[in-house]
């Protein structure tokens, strides 16, 4: 097998409690997974389980408290640099314009000005927001915001991508659309994705692998499922196809007590 | 359904406090000045109507002035010329107060709030200066830097410094952590971090506090004059007291309060430029 894009080695995560001092919580504890090149890998957990912390580390936010992650082979310290992040909250500089916001990593990078409006135009193109050139975040609807969010990261052409329950603020409506215009950019250049989502129908759908994960506190993954659905796939379609039903029920059954668990435990806080 | 009497509460609030429409506002708002207007004439004028609290009919105008002798002085100032020398020092003093503190305020905001040991070290200070009743330290400026409009400008400073301060010191401090992980993400290094995130963060909050620092920069300048100078509309005032002539007074005190409208004016219309980002709803007043 070639090196996997990216692998995340023992990752342990214990974070100072703020309420209590002196109190230790372990979010993540010794968690092994990786995702190949050009796969596509959902993570799915119950809510609080420590997922986004999973995120963090693998895109070199997070320093975990022990563990290591590689890379496309290399061992990472500081950003991870190949990687593309989508962040579940708003992530745009609500000072700037869908396309200052699309060409901003161009900026950093030092990209000529004029190069990196005609490639941010481009980007704007593909994801279907010509003519928003000009407008500011706060006058985007929730979907144009991520479809802004999806190109500004596209542009720098990562060769991971990132995803942290991206489309969770959606309506269910514009949520499917934008899960069929990810598959679509992603079938283009196969990137490899590790998307994280509570959602366990959107994971099966949209991915090559699942990782279920225990819930919290200590997460670790729990199961592991291939998902042998045929590609190129409509997200609303492939709902529908016995062989989704059968790995949902799977999948599904596995969570539950996990699901659960952490009812009960944000139940008795 | 004619026998429900209407008994829509919210209706009935609404049409209890009826607005008026835009062209009756104003012609209200002209008679309500007129009115005053006529009432300050009527009382001040001797002789019109029989003196009731003052026994010299005199007196009145002593003390309240005359609106036409304040018009009148307000007209021979601007048709003379005399008053644009001093209504240019104050111009001059405020905007420089309002540059300098706005600078100061942002420099030291954006370095204490990325630099946790400065801004512990700092803390305890800044909040006793901001505490502290700076009109007292007016006389002490012109004592250390003279009659000159180095002692307005310093004292604009120190009240502008701090609305600054603690807007730019708020706003990089509240930048959204998704935000400025984002960028990070997106390969900004710490220098692009503070220019392309911080800064336009930060003077976003500068520009939510530019009515009050614009304010208090002029606040500082007629104060400044006021209490020692040769030039300036505070001068002006300050010279007609020592002489006890109220006409004057009151005049200086129109030319101050339409200056001030005027340029309050100009701050909504530069901020409403430059602040096209923003979503109306937070659009809210920090101070």
């Amino acid at each position: 097998m070639s090196t996997p894009a990216l692998s995340l080695d023992r990752i342990t995560c214990v974070f100072a409690s703020r309420e209590r001092q002196g109190e230790r919580y372990t979010a993540v504890q010794d968690t092994t997974l990786s995702v190949g090149a050009g796969e596509f890998v959902s993570v799915v957990g119950p809510t609080g389980c420590g997922k986004s912390t999973l995120l963090n580390v693998a895109a070199g936010l997070l320093q975990p408290s022990s563990g290591s992650v590689r890379v496309l082979g290399e061992l990472l310290s500081g950003i991870n640099r190949r990687a593309g992040y989508m962040f579940q909250a708003e992530s745009l500089m609500p000072w700037r314009s869908t396309l200052d916001n699309v060409l901003a990593g161009l900026e950093f990078a030092g990209v000529d000005r004029s190069e990196a409006r005609a490639r941010a135009l481009e980007w704007l193109g593909r994801v279907g927001l010509t003519g928003f050139e000009q407008r500011y975040p706060h006058e985007l609807s929730g979907g144009m915001r991520k479809r802004v969010a999806l190109a500004q990261i596209l542009i720098l052409d990562p060769r991971i991508l990132l995803m942290d329950e991206p489309f969770s603020a959606l309506d269910i409506q514009t949520r499917q659309l934008m899960e069929n215009e990810l598959l679509d950019l992603w079938s283009a250049d196969r990137k490899s994705v590790l998307f994280i989502t509570h959602d366990l129908e959107e994971a099966i759908s949209l991915s090559d692998r699942v990782i279920v994960l225990s819930a919290g506190p200590s997460t670790r993954p729990i199961g592991e499922y291939a998902i042998d659905l045929p590609r190129p796939r409509d997200v609303n379609e492939i709902r529908l196809t016995p062989r989704f039903v059968e790995l949902h029920t799977e999948i599904w059954h596995k969570m539950k007590n996990e699901v659960l668990k952490s009812y009960a435990r944000n139940a008795k806080n | 359904m004619p026998e429900t009497p209407r008994t829509d509460p919210s209706s009935a609030t609404k049409k209890a406090k009826p607005r008026l429409p835009r062209g009756q506002l104003a012609i209200a708002h002209v008679l309500l000045l007129g009115g005053i207007l006529l009432f300050w004439y009527l009382m001040t004028e001797p002789g019109i109507i029989p003196p009731f609290y003052f026994d010299d009919p005199m007196r009145a105008k002593f003390f309240f002035g005359q609106p036409l002798a304040v018009f009148k002085r307000i007209w021979t100032w601007f048709a003379g010329g005399s008053i644009y020398l001093h209504l240019g020092v104050t111009l001059i003093e405020t905007l420089l107060a309002f540059a300098i503190g706005t600078l100061l305020g942002m420099v030291f905001g954006l370095w204490l709030a990325l630099s946790p040991t400065a801004s512990v070290l700092a803390d305890p200070y800044i909040k006793a200066m901001n505490a502290m009743p700076r009109v007292i330290l007016a006389p002490i400026f012109a004592v250390w830097f003279g009659l000159g409009i180095t002692s307005k400008v310093v004292f604009g400073v120190t009240l502008v410094f701090f609305i600054v301060f603690f807007n730019v010191y708020q706003g990089v401090k509240e930048v959204s952590p998704v935000v400025l992980a984002n960028a990070r993400m997106l390969g900004a290094s710490r220098r692009q971090l503070l220019r392309y995130v911080y800064l336009p963060s930060a003077t976003s909050w500068v520009f939510s506090g530019l009515h009050t620092s614009i304010g208090l920069a002029f606040v500082g300048a007629v104060v400044g004059e006021y209490l020692g100078s040769a030039r300036g509309v505070g001068y002006l005032i300050h010279q007609a007291e020592g002489v006890f002539d109220i006409d004057t007074v009151f005049a200086g005190i129109l030319v101050l309060t339409v200056f001030a409208l005027v340029l309050d004016f100009i701050v909504t219309r530069v901020e409403s430029r430059l602040l096209v980002w923003r979503p109306r709803a937070a659009e809210t007043e920090a101070l």
